[in-house]
């Protein structure tokens, strides 16, 4: 393997904020010409926001990003990558689903233009697509939004790899493999190698480490937005790269003391089967538990939550959700404070046919109270809020409804370390009193105020562990699949 | 042992592919179908109209809705809705009999100066993120509020040339007839078919794929919103080359009638789904089921309400076969 050629691109001491949140801190990373490099880390390590930087998307606040030994960072875009031969799959989707496969491909194609742009193009990405994964069963006059989300990313894949007329030295790939089965995975790694082995560069993202042993020269692991080892493929073993990415046990076992079992006796309050489950286990929360739902993200355990509310809502029993994200099914964004929280307790402050504008006041201010969210008013709009504080609403309005299950999206998303040591007290306060809490979380240390913890991969629950057995090491091995299912 | 279990993997791909065109297809074909059907009633019930003289009567005031149903589909395409079309082609109307025909140099800077204003007002509604109708609806009080400062009161003479283009006879083919299929076309090969067109609807489809890509959205947004002032100058110039004179309110139920069009011919609110010949289309059924009603003798207390029953048919129509489209994965 050719791990030898000159540095097509690197990062020196590259740094990266979002307000107080430190996406990158001094990141020191370099891509060889002719090699595939991986890069690896949990959820929010940091990965998607350096390789967002390098296809110019995204801005570095300082250090250096030298392309060629030339420090381009000022004044870098898309474009500038563009003519420096850089280009990026995202992991998100990034075709227009209005437009056919020929015209998706002109998107990123400017070169392809005059009388029969529609046909060339077309017959480009056909043998685009043909050579990458043969027998691939796409047109290219098909309208994106037809095709399925494996076809589409196989469009995607391909449309970055043609090349008119431009420079073509560098192909981010963010977890490509994420929606393509097996068999075409496969040919997509074997693509990669091809086109490493040709001169090219490739910066290959992905959650299965088969894939990264297999085909990567070099791995790069991130932790906490910065690097924390680069290694040469063939020095790393599946443990070795778990070890690096989740760093050694830290002070876990301190909460595991107090740890009493609550599935003893009685029935679960909760049991739910994930829709993707092949064998019979299911999930499973008792009255006064607080359970945990863990694994990558987008793995199954947004539609477990979604799952038992219909239930939930269903038979009646009523259940509360607290969302992650705030602005799409959050908060109401043109109430009040006050109004934000009481619409989840509507029954309860009714006096006759209406609603008593005094008991809704006197829940506003106790929640407020109790939240202690920072407002001077609580008839303000919800937004003069910070992010922090909305999310605290968000729980007010959860816990101050009737309803003993309680269901969280990821709920501490972009909020900081004070709200959140708050809002945890008063989550096992809550729990102590009876109630069922189910929370998906993508950040291991919330874990460990989980009675039972759920790890998920590829929509089902793979591991089961009580709050006595928890480490971070079996997390992480289990949501990182050793080979494709 | 690859080969067969491929092709058995991808005989009922192909199949619900060919389901997808199939479905598109006809959603396609359906104003064409909607429009031929509304035409034969028509010749039907009073065959007279099947002459030069009938269809320029029946299709003259059809050019303005078509050009102003355009202008929409343009604002449509980015996702954004215009509320002002109506109010805009009336003040452009009242620039027409008042500025432009006395001072011809004057009127036109008028003109320019309203695509301009919708220039900005796509600057306005990117760079601000504003709600297109918010600030569409506000600016349609501003039209109509400049449209009575130029003309108090209903009257005003339309420019001699203007009078003269739009009663050019053409042989054989009425001009409305021309005008609509040279209109449709031309705007079909602009966005359907160029690499412009591309990236224009590209950005009512997926903005954040073609910021990615590098195309600059405030540009597209300007260009479309300067693109549908356009068409709605263009619009406003048809209707009083054919009425004469103007009031302030002439148009007013064009904006509601440009949308209809737009959905009519097969548009989508939001995703980028337009078409250019569907929208033309569109108005053309609009304005026709108006004189099938006169046809049918059907009192003019009840025509809205069964102009409003036809557009709900042929949506109906629409729903259905959109349900066929089989939604992938």
């Amino acid at each position: 393997m050719n791990a030898n050629g000159p540095v097509r691109v690197a990062f020196a001491g590259a740094g990266k904020s979002f307000g107080a949140v430190r996406a990158l801190s001094d990141v020191d990373l370099s891509v060889r010409a002719g090699e595939c490099l991986g890069l690896i880390g949990h959820n929010g390590a940091g990965k998607s926001t350096l390789m967002q930087v390098l296809a110019g998307t995204l801005a570095a606040d300082c250090g250096q990003l030298l392309i060629e030994g030339r420090d381009l960072r000022q004044g870098y875009s898309v474009q500038v990558a563009r003519q420096h031969g850089i280009r990026c799959v995202f992991q998100e989707l990034s075709l227009c689903p209005n437009l056919n496969v020929a015209e998706n491909t002109r998107l990123m194609s400017p070169a392809l233009r005059g009388f029969g742009w529609r046909r060339r193009a077309g017959e480009l990405i056909e043998a685009m697509l043909e050579q990458i994964f043969p027998g691939h069963g796409i047109e290219a006059d098909d309208i994106v939004a037809d095709l399925s989300i494996g076809k589409r990313q196989m469009v995607e894949i391909a449309r970055a790899f043609i090349n008119v007329d431009e420079r073509l030295d560098l192909i981010i790939l963010d977890e490509p493999t994420s929606s393509l089965d097996a068999r075409v995975a496969e040919q997509l790694l074997r693509h990669v190698r091809r086109f490493a082995e040709g001169g090219g560069s490739i910066v290959l993202i992905s959650h299965i480490l088969g894939e990264m042993l297999g085909t990567c020269d070099r791995i790069a692991v991130m932790r906490d937005g910065r690097i924390v080892e680069t290694r040469a493929a063939r020095d790393f073993t599946h443990d070795s790269l778990v070890e690096v990415m989740g760093g050694t046990a830290r002070e876990q076992q301190q909460a595991t003391e107090d740890f009493a079992s609550r599935r003893e006796q009685g029935s679960p309050r909760v049991e739910q089967r994930p829709a993707r489950q092949a064998d019979g286990r299911t999930v499973q929360a008792f009255a006064g538990e607080i359970v945990g739902l863990s694994g990558l993200a987008g793995h199954g355990q947004s539609q477990l939550l979604t799952q038992v509310l219909r239930d939930c809502v269903k038979h009646g029993s009523g259940a509360s959700f607290v969302a992650g994200d705030r602005q799409t099914d959050g908060v109401f964004a043109l109430w009040s404070i006050a109004e934000n929280i009481t619409i989840g307790s509507l029954n309860q402050l009714k006096r006759g046919l209406l609603l008593n504008p005094d008991a809704e006041q006197a829940m506003a201010d106790d929640w407020m109270k109790r939240m202690s969210i920072r407002t001077p008013d609580m008839s303000n709009p919800i937004l003069s809020l910070s992010g922090g504080n909305q999310q605290k609403a968000l729980f007010a309005r959860a816990l101050a409804s009737d309803s003993q299950i309680i269901l969280m999206d990821d709920p501490m998303r972009g909020v900081d370390v004070g709200t959140k040591r708050e809002v945890y007290s008063i989550l096992m306060e809550e729990a102590a009193r009876g109630r069922t809490f189910i929370w998906y979380t993508t950040e291991l240390e919330e874990l460990t105020y989980c009675d039972h913890v759920y790890v998920f991969r590829d929509g089902q629950a793979v591991l089961d562990m009580p709050r006595s057995e928890l480490s971070e090491e079996r997390i992480l091995r289990s949501s990182f699949a050793e080979e494709t299912p | 042992m690859n080969a067969p279990l491929n092709s058995v993997a991808r005989a009922p791909v192909a199949a619900r592919n060919n389901a997808a065109r199939r479905a598109r297809m006809l959603r396609a074909a359906l104003p064409a179908v909607s429009l031929v059907v509304l035409l034969a009633t028509i010749f039907i019930m009073q065959p007279r109209a099947m002459s030069y003289m009938g269809l320029n009567l029946m299709l003259n005031l059809a050019v303005p809705i078509a050009l102003a149903t355009i202008a929409q589909m343009l604002i449509i395409s980015v996702n954004d809705l215009d509320l002002s079309m109506g109010s805009f082609i009336s003040f452009v109307a009242c620039v027409a009999v008042t500025l432009l025909d006395q001072h011809p140099f004057l009127g036109w800077l008028a003109l320019a100066g309203c695509v301009g204003v919708y220039a900005v007002l796509g600057a306005l509604i990117h760079s601000r993120n504003l709600p297109s109708i918010v600030v569409t609806l506000g600016m349609s009080f501003i039209w109509v509020g400049g449209a009575i400062l130029l003309l108090p009161s209903p009257g005003g003479t339309a420019p001699q040339w203007l009078q003269a283009l739009v009663r050019i006879k053409p042989p054989l083919i009425p001009l409305a007839i021309i005008v609509c299929i040279v209109l449709g076309l031309a705007m079909h090969f602009f966005l359907m078919r160029s690499t412009v067109g591309v990236v224009l609807r590209g950005a009512g489809g997926n903005p954040l794929a073609i910021a990615k890509a590098g195309w600059s959205l405030l540009r597209i947004k300007v260009a479309m919103y300067a693109m549908a002032g356009g068409f709605g100058v263009l619009s406003g110039l048809f209707l009083v080359g054919l009425t004469t004179s103007a009031d302030a309110n002439v148009a007013l139920r064009y904006t509601l009638l440009s949308i209809a069009g737009v959905i009519l011919g097969g548009g989508e609110f939001v995703g980028g789904r337009v078409s250019p010949m569907g929208a033309v289309l569109g108005a053309l059924t609009l304005v026709l089921a108006g004189s099938l009603l006169s046809f049918i003798r059907i009192s003019p207390d009840w025509q809205i309400g069964a102009q409003g029953a036809i557009l709900i048919f042929v949506l109906a129509l629409r729903a259905a076969v959109n349900r066929m489209e089989v939604r992938p994965l």
